[in-house]
């Protein structure tokens, strides 16, 4: 971005009046507009896709009422949900209410800004990109918490506790994984991942090391699968056991923040397991058959975001056929089973690159 | 008034009024809010500083750890009947007199001592440099460190337990 | 105005430091004392990375910054499960009430 900034500056456009820290400004504002915005889209394309997904799967049509093929019904779902009366419970703190939705919002709001669309063009180049994404998701748990304790009410307090203990103990099999794929590409930068990658399908991480990168690609998943409080792992908004979990008391717009946010961390951790295991940007088809032109410009937001939907289309597949975890086989899981088997990968992979 | 300047008193403003919530604030909830203000804005400080890495482990480890220790800790330690946690506070004369001193004596010698001046270049990355220097200078002060977050652990987790009484 | 320079930084470290120690010695809820050592300790990180930026010993106020983050986060760890064990034997983190070794 700093290069675009420059160029605008040296150009003999209007632009160049302006000095370069109104027009990063000017920027920083326009991204974060772009991108609140592409998580609304996110949450309209991703509850149709549910809604679809799940009805095919159940043998049956799901929406089809509202628009052609009920393209139009989560269009009228947010119109509803705008028009609804926004409760606040009689004994609870108003601004803390008021608050937590908006902080569970900025969080992956934040994380999108990092994430590596095309080769040329990436909005903000961290070298510490992966860190960066991880630290930022780790806001929401403080949202939750904060959602479930001001609605001053037992159920959504225990719901916001359960979820942010899933939360932080999920975050420890998820970094690990992590760390096995960027001690192979020896950098934290996302862009630099995603060209160790380019070249083809035979070179994206989830094949190297085999069976190492394969097993930490699934725990990886898993983990943040957790992170993200989907089915299986669903507990705190678990609807036949705690009501709605943490956010019981919201309702119209803040509960829609609520579910566009956890939407939109769906997207986020599929973004980052596209870039991290398979391949980023890059085609399947690498720069043989004279295919190369797949690689650049525009062409590489499309493949990324092709795989992006087609670990968020697992997700949902996962959600409609697995039954609910309990809490303490939950923990279980996590600490006994993801946490070993991810330190053990770790250390193969460690062995395997040394020798 | 460079952009920088401008950066350091916003974030720097945002620390203060922060801390100064959390301090001063009746709620505990409030006080914990101020506090992740305050981590935020001291993240920032630490970007404004070319300390890129040292940052998002700030966030990590205190906004995504330890306040959401504190958080459980205050949650698990007040008796829950409602939002009326009040914190009381003693003695706030002698105390406020103290702080004030203390205040006044490090501004005092921070302004008059003559820093040596240092040509500052761009920022750089500083993830690189940090991972040799943990491999390399600072070996046992890692390791030592690894034995110490060990008996934490297992200290935390032995102190914390619930007795069958 | 001068430019933001090394005495600044020291300056708003400082002043976080005071707040935090008013924290400390004002506040009658354990936790709440805690949060005031978490920001002393973030105070004096402030204090090690602006140093490391104004001098010509580059890395090693960062070093001294990644440990201080780390041993404060088990610090705060340890002192947590502290207070809530307190909180299982007196049913109350009042500090005022923590004075059974007293003479």
């Amino acid at each position: 971005m700093r290069e675009l900034i420059e160029t605008l500056h040296n150009s003999q456009t209007f632009f160049a009046d302006l000095p370069p820290a109104i027009l990063t400004l000017i920027f920083m504002i326009l991204g974060a507009v772009f991108f609140a915005s592409v998580m609304a889209i996110n949450a309209l394309v991703a509850v149709y896709a549910e809604r679809k997904i799940s009805a095919w799967m159940q043998d049956r049509l799901g929406p089809m009422e509202v628009g052609p093929r009920g393209l139009l019904q989560t269009l009228a779902d947010a119109v509803k949900l705008l028009l609804k009366e926004d409760i606040v419970p009689a004994a609870a703190d108003k601004r803390m209410h008021w608050f937590a939705p908006f902080l569970v919002f900025a969080a992956p709001c934040a994380a999108f800004v990092a994430l590596p669309y095309t080769r040329e063009f990436v909005f903000a180049n961290f070298d510490i990109g992966v860190f960066y994404v991880v630290s930022i998701t780790s806001l929401s748990v403080i949202a939750i918490l904060l959602a479930g304790w001001a609605s001053n009410n037992k159920w959504a307090l225990l719901g916001g506790m359960r979820a942010a203990a899933q939360i932080v103990s999920y975050e420890i099999p998820a970094g690990i994984a992590i760390l096995v794929v960027v001690m192979q590409a020896g950098s934290l930068n996302f862009n630099d991942i995603s060209l160790a990658q380019a070249g083809g399908i035979h070179r994206w991480f989830i094949w190297q090391y085999f069976p190492f990168n394969l097993i930490a690609f699934v725990i990886f998943y898993l983990a943040t699968l957790a992170e993200c409080n989907r089915t299986p792992f669903d507990l705190p908004e678990a609807e036949s056991e705690l009501v709605a979990g943490f956010h019981t008391e919201y309702s119209g717009f803040k509960w829609s923040l609520f579910m566009l946010s956890e939407y939109a961390e769906m997207l986020i951790v599929a973004f980052v397991g596209a870039a991290l295991f398979l391949g980023g940007w890059s085609s399947p088809f690498g720069d043989s058959f004279g295919l190369g032109f797949l690689n650049k410009g525009g062409w590489g937001a499309i493949w990324f975001t092709l795989k992006a939907a087609f670990l968020v289309f697992t997700q949902m597949w996962l959600r409609w056929t697995l039954p609910r975890f309990r809490v303490d086989q939950l923990m279980h899981l996590s600490w006994k089973v993801l946490t070993p088997f991810s330190f053990a990968c770790l250390l193969a992979v460690g062995f395997w690159m040394l020798i | 008034m460079s952009s920088f300047d401008i950066m350091f008193y916003v974030i720097g403003a945002i620390t203060l009024f922060s801390a100064a919530t959390m301090v001063f604030s009746k709620n505990i909830i409030y006080n914990a809010i101020g506090l992740l203000f305050a981590f935020f804005g001291v993240a920032g400080i630490f970007v404004m500083l070319g300390a890129d890495f040292l940052a998002a482990t700030q966030l990590l480890i205190y906004v995504g750890g330890v306040l959401v220790l504190l958080l459980f800790g205050v949650m698990l330690s007040q008796r829950i009947t409602g939002l009326e946690m009040r914190t009381g506070t003693l003695q706030i004369i002698p105390a406020a007199v103290v702080c004030v001193g203390v205040a006044a004596i490090l501004l005092r010698m921070f302004w008059m001592t003559p820093w040596q001046k240092v040509e500052v270049g761009a920022p750089q990355p500083t993830t690189k440099s940090i991972g040799t220097l943990f491999m390399t200078d600072y070996l046992i002060p890692f390791e030592i460190v690894s034995v110490l977050l060990l008996a934490a652990l297992v200290g935390a987790a032995f102190i914390g337990r619930r007795d069958a009484r | 105005m001068t430019p933001v320079g090394l005495t600044h930084f020291l300056v708003l470290g400082a002043i976080l430091f005071c707040l935090g120690l008013l924290a400390v010695i004002t506040k009658r809820n354990a936790v709440t004392v805690l949060m005031g050592v978490e920001l002393i300790i973030n105070a004096a990180n402030i204090n090690f990375i602006a140093f490391a930026r104004y001098s010509d010993k580059d890395l090693d106020g960062q070093m001294f910054g990644v440990f201080v983050i780390v041993i404060a986060a088990a610090g705060a760890a340890v002192a947590l499960a502290i207070v809530l064990n307190i909180y299982q034997r007196m049913r109350s983190v009042n500090l005022d009430e923590a004075d059974s070794l007293a003479g």
